[in-house]
């Protein structure tokens, strides 16, 4: 598969630059919002765009994800309609869109109807945080066929042969979370993180991409001499809330995600 | 019948596996440590003793004579399992779970409370072993079962309020699986349902059955015979499973689960899931939810704060497909009225939750001939809700 995440991943690797992947909820605080940030976060340096799709019951997420879930739902936002702003974005940008939504969601759509649908619209993969690869038998098939990459996370809890598991099963990059805890919590062991991209290295030959805490440059500056991407959800997610009805939010969050990436200056 | 759940957790095409990666070792561990406990004589010995002597097993099998006579049909039997130690069966899983958390060297125990009855039980267990405790529960709940949060303190465990989504249940398990996901190497999740993912729905039941295999054996010594029908309430579906699963290949025993039909399923305001739900994946099972068409989980409603969940236990929505087990629901003024019911013929002030059990038996057993048996499952006691129902009624305690 040579897709949008490989070519990426691949040019900056020539580059000698990590990828800042950058969270956003859709539909937080509206998807035209939400696709204004898009391009915003792509002009100030962001390499890939992760796309939360809301859910009720977000278990994987914080309290700062799980209101931005709460904003979204109430707006009426659904995942049909992120679909079709994806859609709408792919006439504007280039950049890899992934998906990161709980599995009912994508259930309550169909697996092989979902795929299909996040396919045409231009998504390029999809993180589903409670669904371990021993659960995914019913979406690889359908994500295969189209192409879409099905990427897999690893924790610091997991064990050997589970990370040979979520090694051989992901696809596009390996989401190493940074701690064992929820989005949005506190980075904390750094050479704990060197210590499991370490043995994932020894497993697998996919890029590795950090996130789970990471929220301000030092942290990103940090992360990216250990792996090739780094993930930023909570921080930027927070920005958003604490300006919802400022005309200057897209500025401000784009400001912050400038100073992400000049943290991660090339080695 | 083969051995359910399979290997990988699943009822059928319901059950497994759908947590974080985080949680997937200590799932692993918790499958792993249950299967050898279940084989270890020692851990047996000290379940059954602490189920005789700290709980007060065997539950009586009663047979409530003014109630039938009131009814004027079959034989009703209840299985009081409000006589249990804490006034309900959750307390039989919350030993059993503690028991496995202390093999596992876990000093720290967690659990989410709907009703409040599986945070005394766990509260009551982890004081009794000397393990700190942390008892996650929805702010609504607290405010509808204050007494219950009281105990929990007094008993030496922190209760913490949820105040998200719907302030019920569900907010609650999602909160204790986020602290579970923060703590896992040091702590076990004592989950109170057969909910969640494996192993959780196979060991709580396990851990329940025991109300069914004392009840078989009751029954078969006061009536020489099986019994026609098996009620019980079903919130997550603890108590109807353990009375059910000695049963399950007893092919005459009728085995109807009720659920909370809240303020009438056209309402929207229930928790019906065989009513008004379909299969999907919540909180680590695949199982059947109230869900929009988008797969999002609706708001429930049920007067009783055990029942007020939007999934069952995947169990039994296979039992449900394959007909082996009929659900039907009662409304909450039919479980108050069948509270009230129970407390003026028998003298036994029933929980809420289990008050809908005898609305069903309100309703089945008049149509029933006298020589017929019915044996329903009185989860728990009432005393936990005396003050929601005064309140209610407009009686300021």
């Amino acid at each position: 598969m040579n897709g949008r995440l490989e070519t990426t991943f691949e040019g900056l690797r020539k580059k000698r630059q990590k990828a800042l992947i950058t969270y956003l909820m859709a539909g937080d605080p509206g998807l035209a919002e939400t696709e204004q940030l898009v391009l915003a976060l792509e002009q100030a340096g962001a390499d890939i765009i992760e796309l939360g799709v809301p859910f009720s019951d977000p278990i994987a997420d914080g309290p700062v994800i799980q209101q931005a879930a709460e904003r979204a739902l109430r707006n009426g936002t659904s995942l049909r309609q992120i679909l079709a702003s994806v859609t709408s974005l792919r006439q504007r940008t280039n950049i890899p869109i992934i998906l990161m939504l709980y599995y009912n969601s994508i259930h309550a759509m169909g697996c092989e109807e979902f795929c299909n649908a996040a396919k045409a619209a231009g998504v390029d993969g999809l993180i589903v945080p409670d669904m371990p690869p021993d659960e995914a038998g019913p979406l690889k098939v359908p994500a295969d066929a189209v192409g879409l990459s099905l990427i897999f996370l690893l924790a610091p809890t997991s064990t050997t042969d589970r990370r040979k598991l979520v090694a051989r099963e992901s696809h596009g990059f390996v989401y190493y979370v940074s701690l064992t805890g929820i989005t949005g919590a506190k980075i904390n062991n750094v050479e704990d993180i060197q210590n499991n991209i370490g043995k994932l290295r020894k497993v697998s030959a996919a890029p590795v991409a950090v996130g789970f805490g990471v929220a301000t440059p030092e942290d990103a500056a940090q992360v990216s001499k250990m792996a090739d991407g780094v993930i930023v959800g909570s921080a930027i997610v927070k920005r958003i809330a604490s300006h919802q009805q400022d005309p200057a939010m897209i500025g401000h969050v784009a400001e912050f995600v400038r100073s992400l990436k000049a943290a991660m200056a090339p080695i | 019948m083969p051995m359910l759940p399979d290997s990988r957790g699943r009822f059928g095409s319901y059950g497994g596996r759908y947590v974080p990666e985080t949680l997937m070792p200590a799932l692993l561990e918790l499958e792993e440590e249950y299967a050898k406990a279940k084989r270890d004589r020692r851990f047996q010995t000290d379940l059954a003793y602490y189920l005789k002597q700290y709980v007060g097993r065997p539950t009586s099998l009663y047979r409530a004579d003014r109630l039938t006579k009131k009814l004027g049909g079959a034989k009703i039997y209840l299985k009081r399992e409000d006589l249990c130690h804490t006034g309900a069966h959750k307390i039989n899983n919350a030993i059993g779970q503690v028991l496995l958390a202390l093999r596992m060297k876990k000093g720290r125990i967690i659990a989410e409370t709907g009703a409040g009855q599986h945070g005394v039980a766990t509260a009551t267990a982890a004081a009794m072993f000397g393990l700190q405790c942390e008892i996650y529960m929805g702010t609504e709940d607290m405010q509808r079962q204050a007494l219950n949060v009281f105990r929990m303190r007094l008993l030496g465990a922190t209760v913490t309020g949820v105040d998200a989504g719907s302030r019920t249940l569900k907010d609650a398990i999602s909160e204790a699986m986020r602290d579970w996901t923060t703590n896992v190497r040091t702590t076990h999740y004592v989950l109170g349902s057969v909910l969640g993912a494996h192993p959780y729905p196979m060991m709580i039941r396990d851990f329940q059955a025991i109300i069914g295999r004392e009840a078989r054996k009751q029954i078969l010594s006061a009536e020489k015979r099986l019994p026609d029908y098996l009620v019980a309430c079903v919130g997550g579906g603890s108590n109807s499973i353990g009375l059910f699963h000695a049963f399950l290949r007893d092919p005459k025993v009728k085995m109807i689960g009720v659920e909370a039909g809240g303020l009438g399923i056209e309402s929207g305001k229930h928790a019906a899931r065989f009513s008004g739900g379909k299969p999907g994946v919540l909180q680590g099972t695949m199982t059947y939810l109230l869900q929009d068409e988008n797969g999002q989980i609706n708001l429930t409603h049920s007067v009783s704060a055990g029942l007020d969940y939007a999934a069952v236990g995947p169990e039994h929505s296979l039992y449900h497909d394959q007909g082996r087990i009929e659900y039907t629901y009662a409304t909450d003024s039919e479980a108050l009225t069948a509270f009230d019911l129970l407390a003026h013929e028998e003298g036994i002030v029933p929980a809420l939750e289990s008050a809908h059990a005898i609305a069903q038996v309100v309703k089945l057993a008049p149509k029933l001939k006298k020589s017929q048996l019915i044996i329903a499952n009185l989860s728990g006691r009432g005393d936990k809700d005396v003050q929601q129902v005064a309140r209610m009624r407009g009686v300021s305690l």
